[in-house]
């Protein structure tokens, strides 16, 4: 094979220095309003790291490049040459009801790694900017978060740089780590599950990833064990223009329980770019995992210029009986979000859950919902999801509720709520149910309502100012998904929002 | 403490209010009276904010500022409150999350500590007896599925907490029973101090048997025409406001 040439560029020229506004932890941050009408993306920065990267492009050279840069198995190049080329034959999905100019695949580069100048053992070798970054997100890689238990494996671009509490997990047999070191040290756990929930076939983006993804989140919790901590990742885009192509698969043995959160932030950028993330769960008998997460990637200027693209393949097989799987997310970045965490509910008497916030403002559109594909008998799925629209955003509820012809007794719940701020934006639901088994139960429920001016002056007249009310209302109508998730993200999420409506209102 | 000259105001297009003059001193408390579609309701929204209501003349002066210089929100948190006609319902926010932001809005204007839920709830719990509530409304959406006297004594908990200096009340009686009718007006007069004004907005002269003003004054057709004592209140009572019709020009005069 030729080899390619490697740029190492150091993006000192792209920094962003104006309009970052505030920096700080998010955590420790006490949110004012005013304060933040004046802000641009408050995550909109970009680090001065050296990156490895190879030029724009996408060819069975750069997937042959990408895998022996990783210094993956054969079985694993094999597995993404056969995506490759399932990929090359695929067209990308126009079922949605989103917008976007063609995407240019020969204009993405597949594969950026931060430089490493030797193997890292402990945070303090960590390059200060780096550590400095996580700082300005609030990522806690410090001693304060750790006694708070918080492990977190940071993906910075595309390759872990450091995990902590790996060792502490590892004596009750959990494995967290980066997906390339799982590669490495637990290969045949990798190979057996890797592609079994989303195949490479399932989807265009889906077919992508598995080409090209760089790195993500492996996590394995042995038979019986309790994970006794939130596993965390943080995901952040920050080479220019690098598409981002994370893979995660976690997977819980009989009995057991993971708790699992992922939040994202993206710095400002003019281009648009890509991200195809995979991730896969596996829940076998009596074994639970509640997946959360809340979306920040960069959601675009107020004229809809620049944002992420968010096009992710989620999904969940709860395939031992009275299995649980439960996803919980809050979605107020990007500027196209494409998404649909579903549960395959194949063992008897299994659970799905899904509980969802997706905000729109300005230009953002978001296509987003789950399925539930109901096998075994005596399933249950519950579905919740609150869209929020305002400014000119577009908000749309996509969900399937499928009950097959064995799942005797089945059950489903779908609530589908929308709120719309301004008469610009817009909302919309399609529910779609397949009912095969004259058993199945299977209950739908839809609001529309929108914030009413004499609802914001009702708050006025108390004190409360109108940005104040708006999040506060719209805090309240998301309420019942916000109590599925942990502590710390349900007090981000409740931020985020606040952020995230700035200027929709007065 | 409120200085009302020549207040002008309109609401869609349609003039309202066409020149009203009150002066309102601390400690004092008003009656407003008036006939259906005098203004009554227009001037107390006027006074709160409300940007549908469009002033085109006059001014108000509230504790030597220009009210007008002052958004709704600020408005409140410099003391002025509202007991709205028709409470707004919220959905999802309880009645003590609410009250708490508001509260902590307030105080925070004022650069005063923030109020934390216990303190809050010792507070809250005090003035719910006042207005005769049960602790587990504070637990219910705001206004939500409330009756219509909840929604009253509601009001009237709300501004037993915000401690304004200047309340409006917007036709607080009506729709009561009497029970819920005397209940909400032992909450005003424990209300009544020497730092605070009260103005009564009302079509009726029933709620001023159990809320003694200190002036009476009568709304028609955006002005105030007639201006007196409690004596006044019962004198509409008895005859009702169809004099006004004949005799507003004379009586104008004479207040």
């Amino acid at each position: 094979m030729e080899e390619l040439p490697v740029t190492e560029n150091s993006a000192a020229a792209d920094r962003v220095t104006a309009g970052t506004a505030k920096e700080g932890r998010a955590a420790e941050e006490v949110l004012d309003l005013q304060e933040v009408a004046d802000r641009e993306y408050k995550y909109g920065f970009v680090t001065d790291i050296e990156a490895d990267t190879i030029p724009p492009g996408l060819s069975e050279d750069v997937v042959r490049l990408i895998s022996s840069r990783k210094n993956e198995p054969e079985w694993l190049l094999d597995y993404r040459l056969r995506a490759y080329k399932y990929w090359l034959t695929m067209t990308p999905p126009e079922w949605s009801f989103v917008k976007y100019p063609p995407i240019d695949y020969k204009d993405i580069i597949y594969f950026s790694a931060p430089k490493q100048k030797k193997v890292l053992e402990s945070l303090d070798e960590v390059d200060p900017e780096l550590l400095e970054t996580f700082n300005k997100l609030g990522i806690p890689l410090n001693e304060q978060k750790i006694l708070s238990g918080v492990a977190v494996d940071a993906v910075f671009d595309s390759v872990s740089v450091a995990t902590t509490f790996k060792s502490k997990l590892a004596e009750m047999g959990i494995i967290f780590g980066s997906f390339s070191d799982a590669v490495h040290e637990h290969p045949e756990l990798v190979k057996k599950y890797l592609g079994s929930v989303v195949p490479h076939t399932d989807n265009f983006f889906a077919a992508l990833n598995a080409a090209v993804f760089s790195d993500g989140s492996f996590c394995y919790i042995p038979e019986g064990v309790r994970c006794p901590m939130e596993l965390s990742t943080y995901f952040r885009i920050n080479s220019a223009g690098t598409g981002q192509f994370e893979r995660t698969l976690i997977v819980a043995e009989k009995g057991s329980y993971v708790s699992y959160l992922e939040g994202c932030t993206a710095p400002m950028r003019d281009e648009n770019q890509l991200h195809a993330a995979v991730v896969e769960l596996v829940a076998m008998e009596d074994a639970q995992i509640k997946y959360s997460t809340v979306q920040n990637w960069y959601p675009g200027d107020k004229d809809g210029v620049g944002g992420i693209y968010n096009f992710v393949t989620k999904r969940g097989a709860c395939r031992g009986d009275r299995s649980k799987i439960s996803w919980t997310q809050v979605e107020t970045g990007s500027s196209i979000t494409w998404k649909y965490p579903s549960c395959i509910l194949q063992g008897d008497d299994s659970v799905g859950e899904f509980y969802s916030v997706a905000l729109t403002n300005n230009y953002q559109q978001a296509d987003t919902g789950t399925k539930m594909i109901h096998i075994g008998k005596n399933t249950k799925s519950t579905i919740v999801s609150k869209g929020i629209s305002a400014g000119r955003g577009q908000n749309t509820y996509r969900g399937l509720v499928d009950v097959k012809k064995g799942a005797e007794g089945a059950r489903n719940f779908s609530q589908c709520d929308s709120m719309l701020l301004g008469d610009r934006c817009g909302a919309h639901t399609f529910p779609y149910i397949e009912v095969k088994n004259p058993t199945a139960v299977v209950e739908h429920e839809a609001t529309t309502s929108k914030i009413g001016e004499d609802q914001i002056f009702y708050c006025n007249q108390r004190g409360i100012s109108t940005e104040d009310a708006v999040s506060m209302i719209v805090n309240g109508f998301c309420k019942q998904v916000f109590r599925e998730l942990p502590m710390e993200f349900a007090v981000e999420a409740q931020k985020l929002l606040a952020v995230s409506l700035e200027g929709s209102v007065g | 403490m409120l200085e009302i000259k020549g207040l002008e105001a309109r609401v869609e297009g349609t003039q309202i209010l066409r020149g009203v003059d009150l002066s309102v001193k601390a400690g004092e408390v008003h009656a407003i009276m008036g006939p259906n579609g005098s203004g009554k309701s227009t001037l107390a929204h006027v006074l709160a904010g409300r940007e549908e209501y469009e002033v085109t003349g006059g001014s108000v002066t509230y504790n030597g500022n220009d009210l007008f210089e002052l958004a709704a929100d600020e408005r409140a948190c410099e003391g002025l409150f509202l007991a709205f006609q028709y409470p707004v319902a919220i959905p999802g926010i309880s009645n003590a999350y609410f009250l708490r932001t508001a509260l902590n809005a307030v105080k925070k204007y004022r650069g005063e500590p923030q109020v934390d839920a216990v303190d809050f709830l010792t507070l809250v719990r005090e003035k719910m007896k006042l207005v005769g509530m049960d602790e587990k409304f504070l637990q219910r959406a705001v206004n939500d599925g409330f009756s219509g006297g909840e929604k009253k004594r509601n009001e009237i908990l709300q501004m037993a907490v915000l401690d304004p200096k200047l309340a409006i009340l917007d036709e607080t009686d009506s729709g009561l029973d009497i029970d819920a009718l005397r209940i909400v007006a032992e909450g005003v007069n424990q209300l009544r101090t020497p730092e605070r004004a009260v103005v009564i907005v009302t079509h009726y002269q029933r709620l001023l048997d159990y809320i003694i003003p200190d002036h009476v004054h009568v709304l028609s057709e955006g002005r105030i025409v007639r201006s007196g004592g409690k004596e006044l209140a019962h004198q509409l009572e008895k005859e009702g406001y169809a004099w006004l019709e004949t005799g507003s020009a004379t009586a104008a005069g004479g207040a």
